[in-house]
């Protein structure tokens, strides 16, 4: 390299797009991720609505199908696809650029700070991909269903749960979904530039909080269900 | 109190860059207590050099904590197994009698190995030169105190100054990532008045070189401030982070139609 290309930093010449960059992916990560745990979190106070029966829960879901002349399902089902999909990318490119940054590794290696949770978020991610797709073949669409009935999400919900296998997976996957959060949450924090000595304590506090609430209350549905509690 | 201590130590050896390297068992015997690790390293090299077999090589300068040349990973931890100390002042009290430590360079695709334990680390300078700098008229002293600097961010900044670009944060990082490095120099610069004028495009340029250089991105795992020699902190990447987002948001490309003059 010239020594006058190494110190004319010029911005068009040398500063590749934000979505080609580590930074700027890591940032669609975030965002994206803010947009996921969103959902997640609405859906399990939404589901929380099984608790109260058949009427108020089919009817809750018939709201979801129907506002806005039931266009509003599809906005958001657009939305959810679209954060999805980016995540996905973004999670992929960055993981094959970390891979290749570091081609022969350590004979022995010892971590300090980095957690479980750190550690596997990649396949803490791949298990939450393949959880959605079942999950959609399951409750929504109901191809992977013993006993869909289209319209009626509360016999559904209960059906579906009285599988003991299918139950298990819905518990390893919020497992999963804890680990991924617990990270996430704190992680995205970092991501977006949210740091300050004086609220360090409380990003944690909310990642730990967020995921013992949302992880806790998924799971005792299919738990609720075994047991007979909801029927 | 001195003791000596009969260690085995696995280290990496390395012709140069292109051949394949493997590990070697070396014994050190007889070894103060009260000696820095790398003397410890001069004293089997001593020995290797009268056999009429090749010495270890391995970077070093100060050997007192400042210019960050020394650096290896020592029993699997970047620069041994104490925190906020650099291989150099490492102290073979912190080691057993009987102890097998593993010697390895750096880690990444960044920092090929030039030869056993030193690792090519001209990624960093190129990531400087890309834009860890101020430009200011040099020539006669202002007068002190002539730009106010809030204590506060002058604290902050030299906490990020302390950093030595050892390198140890890429090689402890399991993504190779250099974001601790390159965000104490962005930090460095920007929380200082005199960093201003190039503050938006410094941390493009700076990230655009490292992305560039092929070293990976943070995942938070926290395993670069764990292990820095001078206590650099993970706000610094936050800092870089939120200067990055600004910039990307608010750039525009140089104009000069009515400032042109
Ligand atoms: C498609 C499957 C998924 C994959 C492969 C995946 C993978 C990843 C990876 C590799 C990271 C980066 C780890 C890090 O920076 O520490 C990450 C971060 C994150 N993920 Fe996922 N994930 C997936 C699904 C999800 C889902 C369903 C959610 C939300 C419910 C989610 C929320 C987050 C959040 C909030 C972050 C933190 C972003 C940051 O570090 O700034 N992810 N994910
Ligand atoms: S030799 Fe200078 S810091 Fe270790």
């Amino acid at each position: 390299m010239q020594a006058a290309d190494q110190t004319l930093g010029t911005p068009e010449a040398q500063a590749p797009g934000f979505l080609t960059s580590s930074v700027g992916r890591k940032v669609v990560m975030a965002v994206t991720g803010i947009i996921l745990f969103g959902f997640v979190t609405v859906h399990m106070l939404g589901n929380t609505q099984a608790y109260l029966g058949k009427e108020p829960f089919n009817h809750y879901a018939e709201l979801l199908q129907t506002m806005v002349h039931g266009a509003g399902i599809w906005v958001f089902r657009g939305v959810m696809i679209a954060a999805a999909g980016l995540h996905g990318w973004a999670a992929l490119s960055l993981s094959m650029d970390n891979w290749k940054a570091r081609p022969v590794g350590y004979r022995a290696q010892q971590m300090k700070s980095a957690t479980w949770a750190s550690r596997t978020m990649r396949w803490s991610g791949v298990v939450l991909a393949a959880f959605i797709v079942y999950h959609l073949l399951h409750l929504t669409v109901g191809s992977a269903h013993p006993a869909f009935i289209k319209g009626n999400a509360y016999h559904n919900f209960v059906e579906g749960f009285r599988v003991p296998l299918a139950s298990a997976f819905y518990i390893v996957a919020q497992l999963c979904l804890g680990l991924h959060m617990w990270h996430g949450v704190w992680s995205l924090t970092q991501t977006l530039g949210w740091v300050h000595p004086r609220y360090n304590k409380l990003r944690r506090g909310l990642a730990s909080a967020l995921t013992l609430l949302v992880v806790g209350v998924n799971i005792s549905f299919p738990i609720a269900v075994l047991a007979g509690v909801i029927k | 109190m001195e003791k000596h201590l009969n260690l085995t130590l696995h280290v990496w050896r390395q012709k140069n860059a292109q051949a394949e390297g493997a590990f070697a068992e070396y014994p050190a015997r007889h070894i103060s207590t009260e000696m820095s690790f790398l003397e410890m390293l001069d004293v089997v090299n001593e020995e290797l050099i009268r056999k009429g077999e090749d010495p270890i090589a391995f970077d070093h300068d100060c050997r007192e904590g400042i210019c960050g040349t020394c650096g290896c990973v020592v029993k699997g931890r970047p620069h041994g197994p104490k925190e906020r100390t650099t291989s150099c002042q490492l102290h073979m009290r912190s080691f057993e009698d009987g102890d097998h430590i593993t010697i390895e360079p750096w880690r990444a695709e960044a920092f090929p190995v030039i030869k056993d334990l030193i690792v090519d680390r001209g990624a960093f300078d190129r990531i400087i030169a890309a834009g860890g700098f101020i430009t200011a008229p040099t020539g006669t002293p202002q007068d002190a105190n002539a730009l106010p600097v809030p204590k506060q961010n002058a604290d902050l900044a030299m906490d990020a100054a302390a950093c030595i670009g050892c390198g140890a944060c890429v090689a402890a990082c399991p993504n190779a990532s250099a974001m601790l490095f390159v965000s104490a120099k962005v930090s460095q610069l920007g929380l200082l008045p005199q960093g201003q004028p190039e503050r938006y495009t410094r941390v493009r340029d700076m990230v655009a070189r490292m992305d560039a250089e092929g070293f990976g991105s943070c995942t938070n795992h926290g395993e670069c401030e764990a292990v820095c020699p001078k206590g650099i902190t993970m706000e610094n990447i936050a800092r870089m982070n939120r200067d990055f987002i600004k910039a990307s948001l608010l750039y525009r490309p140089e104009v000069a139609a009515g400032g042109a003059g």
